[in-house]
Formats: structure tokens, C-alpha cells, sequence
């Protein structure tokens, strides 16, 4: 018997969405449109973690080592931040490999390579090169080379400079605004989403009040509450799902199009590569959000107008 | 079968819809509610779907309190009374067919016997060749006819039939009054609220008469008296 039910009310749904058709075709748009706001903030949303996260990896300090530093120490250190829960990526790079990159860089500017032969010997230091997690946690990694550097067992007195505390101010900027940035993107993209579930939410009220009276009948009939609300969170479930299928197709030749215009703008990132690469996460995305979206405004309007 | 035990519908706004009326109706029973406009028929219909609930008194079917009903319990109730209005209250997005076997699915009935009563009943209101229309492409008397055969689709106990000639022509009224005399002698009892003086002049069976929200007259074999 259940069963019968619900191949009725799945019945019953289908064949109201297909013939209620200018008020199905109206809801679908409408929520096309809610669905389409969402994908885009998925997008605006890596655009956005793409291009910080490029800003963040532009982002790095260098501690220069004493002349007197032995390879041994200069590992210690290194191995000492590389274990670090805060810190990406450490590269230690030795005083004869910062001449040779110097002199490979300057190999056009005999004016620059005399000179150095005129000094004689290496006159640049060995150095690390560390990358954070988040550009915020350079005040702490800076903090913890100071302490190796006066206490640190076989790293004592190793560090000549740490540019951190020459670029902080710039650093720390940088990390307010990257912080910033994400706050204000989650907030917008709240914003949005919330203005478009409430217009998709009136669409389907007003969908459903055109069935205000026959909703009285099937009261009158004898209909059960689940009976009568079955149907519409089917044609609810219809709407979301259609709009998510346009939204998907519609997606294709939109990000196709802006695919190189996004990587071009610098932010890393080329959204029709994204789109393909992330296709059925975010497939998955827009259509439990249309389902659901659809169902639980079908369900709260029809719930409303069943009040006799 | 159905019994108004003193009665009274007074609104938020002050009004008396129904003023301490009492009354039954007896199973099997043809009865014509008239009245004026305002006089409480409707709310006297209402009462007894279980649409309106009573500021005092009680109405009983068959030894059950209507409004101390809880709503699935509600539900099963209105299942055995088959309701025809004037304005017809048909589904529009579903033809024929399926109007009528809504109500049998509401009742929980199976496929098959949808399958084989919906015709049969079509064809007892003369409508076997309209099956797969819809609403809108049928007359006032013919959309009448499916909501006729649509209450009386699950057998039910009482018929409420509401001004059902109110937007009829007098060919069409007749056939309708017709239609409920004809399920009238086949056992069910017949609740109905006319404004039409031939109709009930025509039938000689039971009338009560309405007035200010009060029972004026209840005659056994009345005529139309205002």
C-alpha cells in the first residue's frame, strides 16, 4: 500500500508539473537563476582562493646565515623549521649555490661579475628560504629562529639576518587584507545566498497558491495532509532538479568563454578547467541544492495553504 | 445519523452564524435546507464537514462528536460523506478520470477498482463519453455530473450537495436534482441547500427553513416558504 502511495504521488507530482506548464516554466527559470548565483559564488570562491593563494606564495622570508655556519648547522636549522606545523616549505641553499645563481643571474653584466672577482672569494652568505602555511605565521616562525639562534642546540649564533623584520609591516598588511578578502567573500556569498532562496521561495508559494483551492478540495475528499503535500514536494523536486540541469549546461559555455580571460587576470586559475577538473563535485553541489531547496519550499507553502 | 445538539456559531466579529439550533437527520433521508442569504445554511454544511467548529453546542454522526474528531480520524469522517458544490470544486489540471479517482485514492482503494468504478460511475451521471476531459472543456451541468459522480465515487453514508443548481440552467437542473434522487432511493442520505423554489416545491420531501440563524420550519414534506 505504501508503495502504491508513493508511485501515486510521484504520479500525481509529475504530471502537475508538466501541465501546470507556463507556472512550472516560470518556477524553473526563477530558480535557474538562484542556482546559477550559487555556481558562480563556487567560482567567484576559487577565483578568489586562487588568487590569494598565489599572493601567498609570492610571500616568503630568507634567513641569511653567518659566513662561520657549518653545513651541520645550517641542516639543524633547517630540519628544526621544517618540522614545523606552520611552515610549507623550507629550502636551504648553500653560499656557493647563492654565487653561482648570482653569477648565472648577472652573467650578461661584466660590470657585476668583475667586481666579484675584484672581491675574490664568495663575499654571499648561505640561506634559508621559508614559506608559510599563512603569511601570519611569519612573526612566529621569525620568533623561533631568534630563540634557535640563542639557545637552539648546534644552531647557536648561526643567523646574520631574518627579512622578515625588514618587510614586516608589508607582511603583515598583506595577511590583513588576504584575511579580509576571505571574510568578506564568505559574507557576500551569504548575502547572495540567502536573497536567493528567499526568491525561490516566494516563486514556489506563489507556484503553489494558484493550487490554493484544489488543495481545499483534496481536503474535502478526505485526502490525507501526506497525500495532498506529496505531490507538490514532487513538482518541488522537479523544479530543482531541472534547474540544475540547465544551470550545469549553462555553466559549460559560459566558463568555456572566461576560461582564459580568468587565467590572464593573474589569478592563477582558469574556471573551465576548474570546471571540468571539479564537474562532479560540483554537480553534486547544485543538484542537492536545487532538490533541496525545491522540496523544502514546496513543503513550507503547501504546508500553509493546508490550514482549513 | 446526523444530530445538532443546541448549536451556536458566533464570529470574532460579533455575528451569529447559527443560533442555538437543534435538529437530525435520519438515515436515508432527502433534506432541503432553505434560507436567505446570510440565514446559516452554509454554516449548518460546514458543520457538518467539519470545516467550521461550533462556539457552543455539538453536532454528532452516528454517536461520534465531528468536531472532538482528531485530523487523520477527520479525514476517514469526510471519506464517508461525498460533497457537491455550486462553484463544482473540480481539480482543473486533472481530467475526468482523475478527478473521481483522487477521491478513491484518498480512500486508500486500489488500482484496479479505480480502474473498473470510475467508468461505471461516469456512466451512471451519462458522462461514460467524457472520461479523458478536462474541466475546462466541459459545461456547468456536465462539470456538476463529475462532481456528483466524484461524491458518490466511495459509496459514502450522506451527500452534501451545497446550491448544486445555483449555476445551472433549468434543463441542467433538473438532471442534477434528478441524479440525487435517484442516489437518494438507492439508499444514501441527500443534504441539500437550494435557493431554487421549483426544485423544492418538485420534490415534496423534507424541508427546514433557515432564518437569522434559527430553524424557522422543519416540514416533513414541505414546500419553499420565506
Amino acid at each position: 500500500m505504501l508503495w502504491t502511495k508513493i508511485k501515486r504521488i510521484i504520479k500525481t507530482g509529475s504530471k502537475s508539473f508538466a501541465r501546470n506548464g507556463s507556472v512550472s516554466v516560470a518556477s524553473t527559470l526563477v530558480m535557474t537563476v538562484t542556482l546559477s548565483v550559487i555556481t558562480s559564488l563556487i567560482f567567484v570562491g576559487a577565483l578568489l582562493q586562487s588568487t590569494l593563494q598565489g599572493i601567498k606564495e609570492k610571500v616568503d622570508i630568507n634567513v641569511y646565515l653567518e659566513s662561520s655556519a657549518t653545513d651541520s648547522q645550517a641542516e639543524s636549522l633547517r630540519t628544526a623549521l621544517d618540522e614545523r606545523p606552520d611552515v610549507a616549505l623550507v629550502t636551504y641553499t648553500t653560499a656557493e649555490e647563492v654565487l653561482a645563481a648570482f653569477r648565472a643571474r648577472h652573467e650578461g653584466n661584466p660590470l657585476i661579475v668583475d667586481a666579484l672577482d675584484e672581491v675574490g672569494g664568495n663575499p654571499l652568505e648561505a640561506s634559508i628560504n621559508i614559506r608559510a602555511v599563512d603569511p601570519s605565521q611569519y612573526q612566529a616562525i621569525a620568533d623561533f629562529i631568534q630563540e634557535k639562534n640563542v639557545s637552539g642546540e648546534n644552531t647557536r649564533n648561526i643567523v646574520k639576518k631574518i627579512s622578515y623584520l625588514d618587510n614586516k609591516e608589508a607582511i603583515d598588511t598583506l595577511s590583513r587584507i588576504i584575511s579580509s578578502s576571505e571574510r568578506l567573500g564568505i559574507i557576500i556569498a551569504i548575502f547572495f545566498i540567502i536573497i536567493s532562496i528567499l526568491i525561490t521561495f516566494n516563486t514556489v508559494r506563489l507556484a503553489i497558491y494558484t493550487s490554493k483551492d484544489e488543495i481545499a478540495v483534496m481536503r474535502l475528499v478526505g485526502a490525507s495532509s501526506r497525500y495532498i503535500k506529496g505531490p507538490f514536494v514532487i513538482i518541488g523536486i522537479l523544479y530543482g532538479f531541472i534547474s540544475s540541469v540547465i544551470t550545469l549546461a549553462i555553466f559549460y559555455p559560459i566558463t568555456y568563454s572566461l576560461g582564459n580571460l580568468t587565467y590572464n587576470l593573474g589569478t592563477g586559475m582558469n574556471v573551465f578547467t576548474y570546471y571540468l577538473a571539479n564537474f562532479m563535485q560540483i554537480t553534486v553541489i547544485v543538484i542537492v541544492t536545487g532538490v533541496v531547496l525545491g522540496m523544502i519550499s514546496s513543503y513550507l507553502a503547501v504546508k500553509k495553504y493546508i490550514k482549513l | 445519523m446526523i444530530y445538532f445538539d443546541n448549536v451556536s456559531k458566533i464570529y470574532t466579529d460579533g455575528s451569529t452564524a447559527l443560533d442555538n439550533v437543534s435538529l437530525r437527520i435520519e438515515p436515508n433521508e432527502f433534506v432541503s435546507i432553505v434560507g436567505q442569504s446570510g440565514a446559516g445554511k452554509t454554516t449548518l454544511i460546514k458543520m457538518i464537514l467539519g470545516e467550521e467548529y461550533p462556539t457552543f453546542g455539538a453536532v454528532f454522526f452516528e454517536e461520534i462528536d465531528i468536531h472532538s474528531l482528531k485530523k487523520t480520524n477527520l479525514n476517514d469522517y469526510r471519506r464517508r460523506i461525498g460533497t457537491v458544490f455550486q462553484d463544482f470544486r473540480l481539480l482543473s489540471h486533472k481530467n475526468v478520470y482523475e478527478n473521481i479517482a483522487f477521491a478513491m485514492e484518498a480512500a486508500g482503494r486500489s488500482e484496479e477498482e479505480i480502474a473498473v468504478d470510475v467508468p461505471h460511475v461516469l456512466e451512471l451521471v451519462d458522462l461514460g463519453n467524457k472520461i479523458w476531459n478536462f474541466p475546462h472543456q466541459l459545461s456547468g451541468g456536465e462539470k456538476q455530473r463529475v462532481a456528483i459522480a466524484r461524491a458518490i465515487v466511495n459509496q459514502p453514508d450522506i451527500i452534501i450537495a451545497d446550491e448544486p443548481t445555483g449555476n445551472l440552467d433549468p434543463v441542467n437542473t433538473y438532471e442534477i436534482i434528478q441524479i440525487l434522487k435517484k442516489i437518494n432511493d438507492l439508499g444514501t442520505t441527500v443534504v441539500l441547500t437550494t435557493h431554487n423554489k421549483g426544485v423544492i416545491d418538485s420534490l415534496g420531501r423534507r424541508v427546514i427553513t433557515m432564518e437569522n440563524g434559527r430553524v424557522a420550519r422543519d416540514d416533513k414534506s414541505g414546500k419553499y416558504i420565506l
